[in-house]
């Protein structure tokens, strides 16, 4: 699918500016040139899809859907997966938080869409698709999902509403099974379509630097870190390397979009797959903004209880994907 | 006329809150722009994602920037 732009990499660093495909230097420019430009196409056309499902799909419908269904336990599942599809802006945390709450929705369901939904995001996924191929984002992906049902659904037999805020408890007592009607908004595809390509665009001239910076480095450790070098220290080999990696990525704040192209890096110079899946699943889905968000309406010990939950799952997951993937 | 801009403090909430005000200047609409930051105060009003712009209480954008053009329209279709 994109031979022609690896075709294009190579007229333009080989020939055009004459560096010699045998060096370091060539090397690493041409992996720049063919990721950057790669990763830009492909998290335009996932950011645009996402933008025309959030729009039909709006999280009202799913609110009342969820809350006027019975799903036989499937509701997890569900709530995750909406979690994985819908994009928003990271702040909306909270308000759905206590929008979910407040309309009745069991806690527990709840956390199952609060843990999936910065975990698999749209900018995530563009990158995976472009730094891994298919394979590997259908398991990051579906095991994201799977790990948000699971995470909320054992959140939810902790039986953990009295550890939340005083504010929002007081809003929970006070919770009803309100059936919202929702209210189609008259616009066609076409008044649509301009929203839709704006805010995809916004995304992406966002997380751009980030990529540029990400890919910069990655194309620099490629060029020069040679073959097989983390073997020895990280290989598959070490079982504490999981639960390492996952307990350093935690308190890392960064962008998807950034932290991608360099692991990218380190798998191919030896490091586990499931290794650096658990890693990324850690920096993306667990940070302290959300941490400081979330502090809004849960108590210190709930947001422990919370991202220890995530984290054990995360570190399982790695195991799993290590003996899956090896 | 009354215009609240609702949303934590992000890019998006503050790019809605910038519309608001130059769609206020430029249509000529007497309003007043308020940026609502706090989630107690927010969540009174039943709302799940933001940004969300409200005119007189009325949630008209939600979920998404709204642009000042559109905000235009609306201020100047209440109006009338």
């Amino acid at each position: 699918m994109f031979d022609w732009l690896q075709h294009f990499a190579d007229w333009l660093i080989y020939s055009l500016f004459n560096i010699g495909i045998n060096t370091h230097l060539g090397q690493a420019l041409n992996f720049f040139v063919y990721d950057t430009i790669k990763i830009m196409i492909l998290l335009f056309v996932i950011v645009f899809l996402m933008g025309i499902v959030n729009t039909y799909l709006p999280i009202e419908r799913l609110k009342t859907y969820l809350n006027g269904t019975n799903l036989f336990g499937m509701e997890y599942l569900l709530s995750s997966a909406f979690g994985a599809i819908t994009p928003f802006c990271s702040c909306s945390s909270v308000p759905l938080f206590i929008g979910f709450v407040q309309s009745g929705l069991p806690l527990g369901i709840t956390f199952s869409f609060l843990i999936t939904s910065p975990l698999v995001n749209e900018v995530a996924i563009a990158l995976f698709l472009g730094m891994f191929g298919a394979k590997v984002t259908l398991i990051y992906v579906s095991s994201g999902i799977l790990l948000g049902s699971v995470g909320g659904w054992i959140l939810g037999k902790f039986r953990l509403e009295n550890l939340l805020s005083d504010w929002v408890k007081k809003i929970l007592a006070n919770a009803q099974h309100t059936v919202t009607i929702y209210e189609n908004e008259s616009r066609s595809f076409k008044q649509h379509l301009p929203d839709i390509t704006r805010g995809s665009w916004e995304i992406v001239k966002n997380v751009f630097v980030y990529i540029i910076v990400g890919i910069s480095i990655g194309a620099l450790m490629h060029g020069f870190v040679p073959e097989h070098f983390f073997n020895e220290y990280l290989g598959s080999g070490k079982w504490w390397t999981v639960p390492l990696a996952v307990i350093l990525a935690v308190p890392m704040y960064a962008s998807a979009a950034g932290i991608i192209p360099i692991i990218e890096v380190f798998v191919v110079k030896g490091v586990p797959l499931g290794t650096a899946i658990a890693f990324m699943m850690a920096v993306i889905g667990l940070s302290f903004p959300e941490a400081t968000l979330l502090k809004k309406v849960m108590t210190l010990k709930l947001i422990a209880v919370y991202f220890g939950t995530i984290t054990f799952f995360i570190i399982l997951s790695g195991y799993v994907f290590n003996m899956i993937l090896s | 006329m009354k215009i609240k801009v609702l949303g934590p403090g992000c890019p998006k909430c503050k790019t809605t809150y910038n519309n608001a005000l130059k769609a206020v200047k430029e249509s000529g609409v007497q309003a007043e722009v308020i940026k609502v930051e706090d989630i107690e105060e927010m969540m009174k009003y039943n709302i799940l994602t933001t940004p969300v712009l409200m005119v007189d209480e009325v949630a008209r954008v939600k979920g998404r920037v709204a642009q000042t053009g559109e905000i235009i329209k609306i201020l100047t279709n209440k109006e009338s």
